[in-house]
């Protein structure tokens, strides 16, 4: 056995797993729910109720020109969260291919994928998003491909590391001989064994794609108002800071919690699931 | 250890290269006219037709290429529609603002970062142990540009102790810097804690208390020498995350760098500009990874001769 799939479960100590998973549910839910359990319209303007402060009438308060703020978090959630798991999920589909297909061909394939995957990790992974996100233009596509993007190279890079590994196994060994094809070893033992290491690692980037979009969004690169992405919010609100500091508050504190969620959602998997890994 | 700084050496050039072909042709993917874009909604057909020559496209596309390949050597970056010609200089100029701003991050987390971590661990357990580990977790999580954000709102705003943004002496540097290593000093804080919890439990720590050295000797003698091996880590892990995350506090705190330059650029769709300043980040990358090693090779002598 390479690896045990469930090395004992014990369920009542992982906390952080279990703080994460409930983070993450309260914050799914409030992107598929969000428009019904919204106080307000998101984008309704009150030109006489700017920037107010937090009152029983608007809990979180109003922006520059007078939109609900609680009310554009809440609609917002979606925006953040699909495209921070719509850049892993295909980060991940990438990654994977190019991780397998590189540590089981070897050879010039493989020179070529790490090569490349070489040379891209030289660029800051922030800044080959900026990049890429300026020659797409700022809006949704642009920001999922830019973290996608930013995420592909560090995940080649770990999954062909694992595949070699798992190359050397006994069992791999022992289907090449009984003739098994190169794409059913792939895909019924080499695949299901780097899952594991896939899994972690992508909740883990979930949290940093959350960073990225947010950092686009602020950069004015995001998901473009008046659509209420967190980022994009704070970058907005960062000209009233001097007299509505809530703009910038709220936005920041919905970020982190996601990112804080993710985080110990990360963590908490690789203690259940990867033992050895225990830093 | 010559032999080793000088291969270093030797590489850099070939990533440059590569990486100045990748950036290439990302931009060659820009959807629609290149000169039209880079000109603006505004510009006339004439303007457009100047710039396209300026830029050099409407030449063939490998030419392209090796002009820009050819400009590497020579220094030449290309046209600038914000400068009017090679940006070169004009980043030059920048590059200690950013210099300054990454220094100073990897300052405070060193200065901060290990005596955290090193606390944390003799004080296993304690009310400190706790505090700082929830800190570190929520460092981890905030954006720095919001953290920028929070500090602006209570040091610049409520209590007037800093300037906001821009350099007006050296109390500008506060704000970003302590933005920009949030991230690094939880990190190295986590780690340090985890070696030197480490660290103590081995033999050698026992035989010095049996000996009769005092618990802060040990610390300081053997125990630290120990622990400057995961900062070195941290700092050489986390190199694109200082350059990167530089860009986004130069802009929060318009600190006068290449990462608020660069974002100028993308906003003056000036891509030439943008591409030169990726390619310096990249050398910026390159040089901080080579000291990184060499720091390796300085603390953990084993490792000469692997």
């Amino acid at each position: 056995m390479a690896e045990a799939r469930f090395p004992r479960p014990d369920r009542r100590r992982n906390w952080p797993l279990w703080i994460g998973t409930s983070l993450l549910v309260v914050y799914v839910a409030i992107a598929c729910f969000g428009p019904l359990v919204a106080p307000h319209d998101p984008n309704a303007q009150d030109l006489l109720g700017v920037l107010e402060a937090p009152s029983p009438a608007h809990l979180l308060g109003t922006d520059q020109i007078g939109r609900d703020l609680l009310a554009r978090l809440i609609v917002g959630a979606r925006f953040t969260l699909s495209a921070a798991l719509l850049a892993v999920a295909i980060a991940a589909a990438i990654g994977v291919t190019l991780g397998l297909v590189a540590g089981y061909s070897g050879g010039r394939v493989d020179a070529i994928i790490t090569g490349l995957v070489d040379l891209l990790l030289t660029i800051p992974s922030l800044i080959l998003a900026i990049a890429i996100a300026s020659v797409i233009g700022a809006g949704m596509t642009g920001l999922v491909v830019a973290t996608t993007a930013s995420f592909v190279p560090r995940l080649a890079r770990l999954i062909r590391g694992r595949v070699l590994e798992i190359r050397e196994e006994d069992y791999i060994q022992a289907a090449i001989t009984a003739g098994t094809r190169r794409a059913k070893i792939l895909r019924r033992h080499i695949l299901p064994n780097a899952m594991t290491i896939v899994i972690i690692e992508t909740s883990l980037l979930a949290g940093q794609a959350v960073l990225v979009g947010a950092a686009l969004g602020f950069l004015g690169l995001g998901v473009q108002p008046p659509a209420p992405e967190w980022g994009t919010m704070l970058g907005a609100g960062r000209e009233f800071i001097e007299v509505a500091p809530h703009l910038v508050l709220a936005p920041g504190l919905a970020i982190s919690l996601l990112v804080f969620a993710f985080n110990l959602f990360g963590d908490g998997l690789r203690d259940r699931l990867d033992p050895r890994q225990n830093l | 250890m010559l032999g080793f700084i000088l291969i270093r050496l030797a590489r850099m050039p070939l990533i440059a290269f590569g990486v100045v072909t990748i950036v290439f042709f990302i931009f060659k993917a820009v959807p629609g006219d290149e000169a039209q874009m880079m000109a603006g909604a505004t510009a006339s057909q004439v303007d457009i037709e100047l710039l396209r020559t300026r830029l050099g496209l409407d030449r063939p596309i490998l030419t392209q290429y090796a002009t820009r390949m050819l400009g590497l050597v020579t220094g030449d970056l290309g046209y600038s529609s914000t400068f009017r010609g090679n940006p070169l200089p004009h980043i030059l100029t920048r590059v200690p603002a950013t210099l300054a701003l990454t220094v100073a991050a990897i300052l405070v987390t060193i200065l901060i970062g290990i005596p955290a971590g090193v606390l944390a661990a003799v004080r296993q357990g304690s009310w400190v142990d706790y505090t700082l580990s929830f800190l570190v977790v929520g460092l981890l999580a905030i954006p720095n540009f919001w953290l920028g954000l929070v500090l602006i709102i209570f040091l610049s705003v409520e209590w007037r102790l800093l300037p906001s943004f821009g350099f007006t002496g050296w109390a500008s540097l506060v704000m970003p810097t302590a933005a920009l290593a949030a991230r690094l000093l939880a990190l190295v804080a986590r780690m340090t804690r985890g070696v030197v919890i480490d660290e103590l439990g081995k033999d050698y720590v026992r035989t010095a208390r049996a000996k009769g050295v005092a618990g802060a000797a040990i610390v300081r003698h053997h125990v630290l020498r120990n622990a400057m091996i995961p900062t070195v880590t941290v700092i050489g892990l986390e190199t694109g995350y200082l350059l990167g995350g530089s860009v986004v506090v130069e802009r929060l705190f318009a600190w006068p760098g290449i990462g608020d330059l660069m974002i100028n650029a993308i906003g003056a769709r000036d891509f030439t500009l943008v591409q030169a300043i990726t390619v310096i980040f990249v050398i910026g990358f390159l040089i901080i990874n080579l000291i990184v090693e060499l720091l390796y090779l300085a603390i953990n002598p084993r490792l000469r001769h692997g």
